[in-house]
């Protein structure tokens, strides 16, 4: 049984359970900053239920996914801002 | 009110409000009669595309000259403005609009614009998000964009600087000698300026303007996705055809790096909210061009109305028999474009200075041919 998968945030592999979301991946990798507003302030999960856009990262070079209604997938790639 | 003005404009959109610009510069005493947002209706509903348009040598005129006074003016407008010298490109999708490409093309070279056919590579290389076996395009690289409203309030607040007044109410009457204020007050006024767009025909009836409904939706923002403004040739057939509803392919980034997409021409569609299958329709053409930009979110949709004259030229100038009731009215697609010129058009009628351009092609006098309609009582 395949309970674990491992994925890259901002290129450092992270192991998380089967069904976890790319937020909890993401947290798990040790980062906080998931994106940069327009005015260049730090930005992470608020809702977490997908109302709020304050997640949003690039996976697989998709821009502007939320993070908390990805789930996370094997060898995937995910890039928050810096 | 005491004062008296010897200009009043109905209407704060950026054509009332380029109107106040270039007649307060010529030294009048203005009043602008708008209740609500400066640049709030059609202004703020269009995509401000700053572009020469060839539909007619009167059309190629007007637009022409009012590209230049945007070039002129780019180091003044405000950041907020959003002014950016993207440049259009033409699509062409097969042979046929190829040639209307170089037809395109020799016509700008005779009038001075400067155009540059592109080939298929050319085209993948300026815009690689478009679809592989696009025939080429045109690219004019001087046409812009702008950020609509902001330009109006910029145009407006310098008119306010030489002294015109603005007044936060709703004009119910149009006369020679001034405007009538819901609430009964007049605005005494030596001559009176409709620039209401579409609801012009609200204020003074009998002349064929006609809404004509636009969607237009924006992304998110993807720097770096879109460098140009996009129209797809075959726009001159769907933006023409005065019948069926049509959408064609209009892309433009903005400065935000989000992707404007457009665009949908109805008649007929009084209501302002929007029409599920027609922007479906919209986007749907914009994939087939773009197919990338089905991976984008769009984030708000909107609807608009254009003022759209019977014979696709603005109504600019003196009512037949009304020497002192101008219109400034019908610029349908192209306001934001040709709201400068007709600033200067509406100054020089009033002013009796000389004309940029000659006036008679925008006279709302010549719908009297055209519709057998009187304008006048």
């Amino acid at each position: 049984m395949n309970d674990a998968v491992t994925l890259r945030v901002n290129g450092k592999p992270v192991t998380v359970p089967a069904g976890a979301m790319v937020s909890t991946a993401i947290a798990a990798a040790g980062f906080d900053l998931f994106r940069r507003s327009v005015t260049g302030q730090p930005r992470g999960p608020l809702c977490g239920m997908g109302i709020c856009f304050e997640c949003r990262v690039t996976v697989g070079g998709r821009q502007h996914v939320r993070s908390c209604q990805t789930a996370c997938a094997s060898g995937m790639e995910v890039q928050t801002d810096e | 009110m005491n004062a008296s003005f010897d200009v009043a404009i109905a209407g704060g959109g950026i054509v009332g409000a380029a109107c106040a610009d270039f007649c307060s510069a010529a030294g009048m005493r203005v009043a602008v009669v708008e209740a609500g947002p400066i640049g709030g209706g059609a202004t703020a509903a269009g995509m401000g595309h700053i572009v020469v348009m060839d539909d007619s040598p009167a059309q190629i005129a007007l637009t022409e000259r009012s590209r230049s006074l945007w070039m002129a003016l780019a180091r003044e407008l405000p950041a907020d403005a959003e002014y950016v010298t993207a440049g259009t490109i033409w699509v062409a999708a097969d042979a046929e609009e190829m040639a209307e490409v170089e037809r395109k093309r020799a016509l700008y070279a005779g009038i001075g614009v400067r155009a540059e056919v592109l080939g298929p590579r050319q085209l993948s290389e300026a815009e690689p998000n478009l679809r592989p076996g696009l025939a080429g395009g045109l690219l004019v690289p001087d046409d812009g964009v702008s950020y609509p409203p902001c330009a109006a309030r910029f145009f407006l607040e310098r008119a306010q600087a030489r002294g015109a007044v603005l007044l936060r109410a709703k004009a119910v009457e149009l006369m020679e000698t001034g405007i009538r204020l819901a609430g009964g007050e007049a605005v005494a006024a030596g001559a009176v300026v409709n620039a209401t767009g579409a609801w012009a025909p609200e204020l003074t009836p009998r002349f064929a303007v006609r809404k004509r409904k636009g969607h237009l939706a924006i992304t998110d923002r993807y720097p770096g996705f879109l460098r140009h403004q996009l129209v797809e040739l075959g726009y001159l057939k769907s933006a023409h055809s005065t019948a069926a509803d049509s959408v064609a392919f209009n892309a433009q980034p903005r400065r935000t790096g989000q992707v404007l997409i457009g665009s949908s021409r109805q008649f007929g569609a009084e209501h302002a909210a929007i029409d599920q299958p027609i922007l479906t329709r919209m986007l749907e053409r914009a994939r087939a061009y773009m197919p990338p930009l089905a991976d984008l979110t769009v984030i708000r949709c909107w609807t608009g109305f254009r003022a759209a004259a019977p014979d696709k030229l603005p109504l600019i100038g003196p009512c037949a028999g009304r020497p002192r009731l101008l219109l400034a009215t019908g610029h349908e697609g192209l306001g934001i474009t040709t709201s400068l010129a007709t600033g200067e058009l509406v100054a020089a009628h009033l002013s009796g200075r000389p004309f940029a351009i000659p006036p008679e092609p925008y006279l709302p006098s010549r719908e009297l041919e055209a519709e057998g309609d009187p304008l006048h009582e």
